[in-house]
This record gives structure tokens, sequence and C-alpha cells, in this order.
């Protein structure tokens, strides 16, 4: 047991963290340009998983363009640059976050829509709303009271 | 009245929202809508530069003088198999088919010809899979129609069904002919 118990710390000792996908190899000796490059693959979308960035992505189109972006940014290729030359080949559909335009415009005016409709019921609701009555005068007070004291 | 008005309009956007979700799960099973399928950016488009090698392989600018069909594939490739029929009887109505072997060994390439069959009028090779990059290949098969100004007509995700080539390929060949 007490050598089960070993092998096993072991075993977990040797695996090690698992931080990205991405093969040591492929990232570029510039710590700053590596960065970069990695801030610019999470923007984008692995086309053939479609729901991952390239950068979380395994599949060999995903590594091919995490090899593209770093090459462009050793280059000395601006963030803009880079995703204009991925956008040139996939589209927009490539950015995991899609520019604004018309045919985004719902996506992202979404929010707005949904607290202008918020505001609208909870306006009308209120305009609905009866007005409170008026205070109680003098001989009402006074009837209040002696039928409170009875 | 006004009451009623607010009381029904969640319960009729309601019912709109779930029209229109009904309306898209319809087109998605017989195929007209496909929420995976990325636009390809280069319809309307000249054919990006390139020159693969190949025996004797080819480059953007043979792509020109008459329609060709660019049809990417490998051998490694199953739906390529469920294709090589199709691209078969393509060949049989004279329509050109120019293949790029996309990340494939050269052998392999030849040997999955050898068995399927043998479409394509030329064949390039695209080891590094980098002039794809510059079509925006997203996975093999896909294929390209290239009119004679070598201009980008269609594309195609996916192996070439009947319904693609009657229901699309034909009238784009007729249009572009």
């Amino acid at each position: 047991m007490k050598g089960f118990l070993i092998g096993v710390t072991l075993l977990l000792a040797a695996a090690g963290p698992a931080w990205a996908i991405s093969d040591p190899a492929e990232a570029l000796a510039n710590p700053k340009q590596e960065a970069r490059a990695e801030a610019i693959g999470r923007q984008l979308r692995c086309l053939v998983c479609q729901n991952e960035s390239i950068e979380d992505s395994g599949a060999d189109l995903a590594r091919d363009l995490r090899r593209i972006v770093r090459q462009r940014v050793a280059a000395g290729d601006s963030d803009q640059q880079i995703i204009a030359w991925l956008v040139a080949r996939y589209g927009n559909f490539v950015r995991l976050k899609p520019p604004f335009e018309w045919g985004t415009a719902l996506l992202w005016g979404s929010p707005v829509l949904a607290l202008l409709v918020a505001g609208g019921i909870a306006f009308a609701a209120r305009q609905r709303h009866p007005a409170p009555p008026a205070p109680l005068d003098a001989a009402e007070q006074a009837r209040l009271r002696s039928l409170l004291d009875s | 009245m006004n009451r009623r008005v607010l009381l029904l309009a969640p319960f009729a956007a309601t019912v709109a929202a779930g029209a229109g979700f009904l309306a898209m799960l319809h087109r998605a099973s017989d195929g007209q809508f496909d929420p995976h399928e990325v636009p390809s950016m280069l319809i309307g488009k000249h054919v990006p530069p390139f020159s693969l090698p190949g025996d004797p392989g080819f480059s953007d600018k043979d792509l020109s003088g008459r329609p060709i069909l660019v049809n990417f594939f490998a051998s490694w490739c199953v739906p390529c198999i469920e294709e090589a029929g199709m691209l078969m009887s393509l060949k049989q109505t004279g329509l050109p088919l120019y293949g790029i072997a996309y990340k494939d060994k050269p052998a392999a390439t030849a040997a999955f010809l050898a068995e399927h069959g043998d479409p394509y009028a030329r064949l390039a090779h695209d080891a590094p899979g980098r002039v794809a990059i510059d079509w925006g290949v997203t996975g093999v098969p896909e294929s390209y129609l290239v009119d004679k100004d070598g201009i980008v007509r269609w594309r195609w995700v996916g192996p070439l069904t009947e319904d693609a080539v009657t229901g699309e390929l034909q009238p784009m060949l007729r249009r572009y002919a």
C-alpha cells in the first residue's frame, strides 16, 4: 500500500501541470513576442473544431495557423495586420469576437435592447400605479382615533 | 386594453422565436442551412498566387482559359473515398479536375489514386498545407470552381454529392461556361 501511494505520488509529480496544448518547440524565443502571439491566437477560432481558439486546439490546421501567427509577430507585423491576414482568408468567422457591423448589430445591441425593453416595462408599470391617497385631514384623524380607541 | 397588450407581448415574442427556430431546424434538416458553414472569402476573387510541385504540378497561371474544378484531397481522408466516384463521373462530363493533395506523401497519394481512380487532369502536392491556407481551406475534401478568367465562383466543403453537383455546380457551370 505504501509503495502504491509513493508510486502514485511520483506519477503525479512527474505529470506536471499541462499549461497549454502547444509544444514548447513552437514558442518564440522572445517571451514578449510569444505573449503577443498567444494573445492574438486566443482571439482566433480553430476552423476545424470551431469553438476553440487556435491556441487551445490540437488540430493540425490550428498548429499551422499558430506557426504563421508567430512568423508574422517575429517579422514585426502589428496585431491588426495579423488578424486582417487571417480574416482575408477565412472571413470574420475566424475571429472569436466578431466586429461590430450590420450583420452583427443585433448581437452586439442585444444587451442595450434588453435594458431598453425592461426599462420600458418598468416605466409603463409605474405609470399605471394609482396615485397615493391624500393624507387624512384633522376631522378624519379624529375619527380614526375614536375608532381605534373604542 | 394596454394591460392585455403588455401581458400578451411576451407570449407573442416567444411564439415568434419558436417559429424562427423551427424554420432554422427545418432548413438545417434538408441541408439549406448549416450553422457550421464557413463562408469562402475567395468567391468573386482571383485565385491566390501559388505554385505547387507535382508531375508537373501547376500554378495559379494554369487556372484560366476554361472552367476548372480544383479539388483539395488527401489519401488519409476518409470522406475523399466517398467522393471518388462522383469525381470520376464529373471527369466523364469533360470538366477538367485539378487535384491538390493536402498534407500527403506523394507515394500515398499515388496509391490512393490507383485504388479509387484518378479523376485529375493535373495533380499537385501541397505537403506543408500552406497554399491551402491561402485558399481558406478548412479541411479535405474541398472543391473550388474557377472560371475561365481565373476567378473563384463556387466552393463546396466536404465530399461532392449528387445534390451538390446537379443543384449547384451544374447551374454555375452553365452560367460561367
